[in-house]
This record gives structure tokens, C-alpha cells and sequence, in this order.
């Protein structure tokens, strides 16, 4: 192993570590604002919340990522949507795990105790009431962990955004093989960096956890 | 003679196939305690069930202080008009279904404060009072999983009372309790019938429902088999069926 190659360019990898950790988080966020949205949605008693917040979740649950970010990078255009790749990948990685998320809040939301909502609703409280002050508190509990698991399997999955040239850690391992011939360093290195973004943030999710916990 | 406060007429009730409820007529008076025994699968909760309509209905009518409860309404009508109805019909569970996440203080003032019966320092001053009366007074600030099942089962009695409700539905709420903390629960249920809360109790603790009650409905299969006072329905049945019922659970 060429550790003297690996001293000399870890830093170009760490600026790519940046662009993955902005990319990840960006697309975290959107897929959680379309997972909340489609999740109330999906549990609305009214058909036309709940049908296209279903097909949302199956159709974005059904197909690769890797099609669904070709399909708006590269088909895009054709439809007159014209994106940078660091957009396209943002808004290709969040709207695919939103569809994911969207089944973790739901299972959190749904897993909440019948008695809840019969307790709330024989005070007279008014569904949304008893949804927001009720449910959603206890829920929100139960959905840290399921809500981490996407989160870090989207972290692993942002790879795939190197396949429309945005200059994060994939792609960045990519580039420095063809200069240097050492594909296993540079994917050894790329790896840790992956390995260290996930373990801060499996922390980051074990202190919300806990934070949020009942006493 | 007063109106009474619930009237149930030919209320009938399935689920898929299965008749749950066949044909039942029932008057409560204002004040009236009312005990509803039979075995399990005889239909009393979810006759109770009814009357606030958790469980809606195939068939009949329900009056609640005259007004008909299962009106067929639009969806958002008919929401809003249960959310009028239950804020007036207390109810406490077999499971308790307090709020795991809000002190017991919380679970008492949380319906108050919402539906802006009251200021949030009013409904404090409520719910002390409240819990004191359930004996919980220097529980307030516990949280429901740190409580006893009594206890819990006390502050789900406060947080019902907390409504000023005209009428409260007890549905088997010392089942789910150990022995020991059966009696204190039935103390405050006693105490509140002295203080002539009107109440509907479905219950298998036949010498609370002789000792608390002043009508006792026995039912069988989806019907009232026999009614009247307790002196009557527990010490000379008239039918058959409940005699055979008392008989069996007095042996246990």
C-alpha cells in the first residue's frame, strides 16, 4: 500500500467528504419534508391525500435511485427541467428517500396505541388535536431510529451522484485512479471517509434518541 | 317524572356478520347509577361504546341529554358534532390510555386548555383540585409510566372529570388491576356516585355494581335479559339465565 501517495492527497478527499456530507444533508431534509407530508397524507381519511402519496411511496420505493437520477439529469432536459448535477443530485437522492421516510413515519405514527386516540377523542378533541398533541409527540419517538437507518443508507447511497459528475467522495476516488493506477488505495481511502461521516452521524442519532426518549 | 339523560331505542350493532347488539332499549335518568354486568361477549362494552360512539351503530337511535347522538351527518358535521357531545361524556378505559408523554397534572388540563374551557392557570387550579380529590395530590407531576395501575386509573378518572362531564362511562376499569389496587378506584367511583354523577359502569365486579349501583342491567347475547335494582337482579332474579350467571360467578 502506497502510504506516502495517501499522505499527499487525503486532503482532496476530506474537501469531497464536504460536498457528500452538504449533499447528504441537503437530501435528508428534503426527504423529510416530503416523508412527513406523504405520510400525514397517506394516513388521511380523504382518497384524494391518500392515492397519490401511496403511488409516490410505490413508485419511488419500485425503481432503482440510480434510474430515477437519470431519468431527471439526463431526461430532464428534454422536458425543459435543466439542473446543475449538484442539484439534480439533491433533489434525485431527497425525493427517492422521502418515499422511504414517508414508511418510517407512517409505521411510528401508526404503531401509536388505538386507546390514544380513543382517549383523546372521547375528551373532544378534534382529530387534528389529538394528532398533533397525542399522536405525533409519542410517535415522534418511535420514529428517530427507522428515520436513521434511511438517513445512513442514503448516506452510502449518495455515491451513486458520481455517476453525473458531482465531484464528492465516489467520484473524486474515480479521478485520482485514472492519474495514479492505484485504484485500491484511493477506495480504501474513500472508504474511510465514508466510515467516518456514518459513525458521527449514527451518534448524532443515538443522542436524539436518547434525548427524546420517555423517562 | 325528569327526561332522562340517555335513551337508547332499538339499538342494533354488527361487526361483519356477527350480531353484537339485537334490539336493545335502555332509559338512564339524570343521577341514576347504572351497572351493566353480563359475561364476556355479552355486549355491554360495546353498548357503552356506543353511547359516545366509538363503536358507531347499524340500527336505532341514541338520545344524550336530547339530542340524537348517531345522526347521519357529513363527515366534518358529524365530527364536529361528537367532539360537542363527548365534551360533556366523560370516559375511562380498561387500559387507562393516559398520555405516556404529559405528567399527570398534563393529562388532566390538556383537554381544558385545547378546547379553551378554561385559562391554562384555571385548569391548573382544576386539576390540583382534582387529583386531590382522587388522592394524587403530590402526584402531579409524575409521569404515567412512574404511577401504579390505581393510580394511573385515578388520574384517568380526573382527567375525565376535568370536562365537567354530565355523564361518565366506566368501562371494566379494575380489570386490568392487581387485587390490592381494585379498591381504591372503586373508592372514588363510589365517592363520585354519592356526589350523583350520572354513570353507566360495565363491570365484572358483581358486589361493586350491588354495592354502588341503583339499577343493574344484566345482559345475554346482544339483549337485556333482566333489569331493576340491585336488590332485585342480585338477590331474586326472575330469569332463569341470570340466575344460572350469578351462580357461576359467585362459585368462583
Amino acid at each position: 500500500m502506497d502510504i506516502e501517495l495517501i499522505g499527499r492527497i487525503w486532503p482532496f478527499f476530506a474537501e469531497a467528504a464536504w460536498v457528500t456530507v452538504k449533499i447528504s444533508i441537503l437530501a435528508i431534509m428534503l426527504g423529510l419534508t416530503l416523508g412527513f407530508t406523504a405520510a400525514l397524507a397517506s394516513l388521511s381519511r380523504n382518497p384524494v391525500l391518500r392515492w397519490p402519496a401511496r403511488s409516490y411511496v410505490s413508485l419511488f420505493r419500485g425503481t432503482p435511485a440510480l434510474i430515477q437520477l437519470f431519468l431527471l439529469y439526463f431526461g430532464g432536459p428534454q422536458i425543459g427541467i435543466h439542473l446543475e448535477p449538484f442539484e439534480a443530485g439533491v433533489i434525485g437522492l431527497g425525493v427517492n428517500i422521502g418515499a422511504y421516510m414517508c414508511e418510517s413515519i407512517r409505521g411510528a405514527i401508526i404503531s401509536v396505541e388505538k386507546g390514544q386516540t380513543e382517549a383523546g377523542s372521547c375528551l373532544g378533541l378534534a382529530h387534528h388535536q389529538v394528532m398533533s398533541r397525542i399522536i405525533l409527540p409519542q410517535a415522534a419517538r418511535m420514529m428517530v431510529r427507522p428515520l436513521g437507518v434511511n438517513a445512513i443508507a442514503l448516506i452510502k447511497g449518495s455515491a451513486i451522484v458520481s455517476t453525473i459528475s458531482v465531484v464528492e467522495l465516489s467520484y473524486t476516488a474515480h479521478r485520482y485512479i485514472s492519474s495514479t493506477y492505484k485504484p485500491f488505495e484511493m477506495f480504501i481511502l474513500a472508504s474511510v471517509f465514508y466510515l467516518a461521516i456514518v459513525t458521527i452521524f449514527s451518534y448524532g442519532v443515538k443522542w436524539v434518541d436518547r434525548g427524546v426518549a420517555l423517562e | 317524572m325528569t327526561e332522562p339523560i340517555v335513551k337508547i331505542r332499538g339499538l342494533k350493532k354488527n361487526f361483519g356478520q356477527l350480531e353484537v347488539l339485537k334490539g336493545i332499549d335502555m332509559d338512564i335518568e339524570p343521577r341514576q347509577i347504572f351497572a351493566l354486568i353480563g359475561a364476556s361477549g355479552s355486549g355491554k362494552s360495546t353498548l357503552l361504546r356506543t353511547i359516545n360512539q366509538l363503536e358507531e351503530v347499524t340500527e336505532g337511535e341514541i338520545w344524550f341529554d336530547g339530542e340524537l347522538v348517531n345522526q347521519k351527518l357529513p363527515h366534518r358535521q358529524r365530527e364536529r358534532h361528537l367532539n360537542q357531545l363527548r365534551q360533556n361524556i366523560g370516559m375511562v378505559f380498561q387500559h387507562f390510555n393516559l398520555f405516556p408523554h404529559l405528567t399527570a397534572l398534563e393529562n388532566v388540563t390538556l383537554a381544558p386548555v385545547l378546547l379553551r374551557r378554561s385559562s391554562k392557570a384555571e385548569a391548573i387550579e382544576q386539576a390540583k383540585i382534582l387529583l386531590d380529590k382522587v388522592g394524587l395530590a403530590d402526584r402531579a407531576d409524575y409521569y404515567p409510566s412512574r404511577l401504579s395501575g390505581g393510580q394511573k386509573q385515578r388520574v384517568a378518572i380526573a382527567r375525565a372529570l376535568a370536562m365537567t362531564p354530565k355523564l361518565m362511562l366506566f368501562d371494566e376499569v379494575t380489570s386490568a388491576l392487581d387485587p390490592e389496587l381494585v379498591g381504591e378506584v372503586n373508592r372514588v367511583m363510589k365517592e363520585l356516585a354519592q356526589e350523583h354523577m350520572t354513570m353507566i359502569i360495565v363491570t365484572h365486579d358483581l358486589r361493586f355494581a350491588e354495592d354502588v349501583s341503583d339499577h343493574v342491567v344484566f345482559m345475554a347475547d346482544g339483549l337485556v335479559a333482566e333489569q331493576g335494582p340491585p336488590s332485585q337482579v342480585f338477590r331474586a332474579p326472575q330469569e332463569e339465565r341470570t340466575k344460572a350467571f350469578l351462580q357461576q360467578v359467585f362459585e368462583d
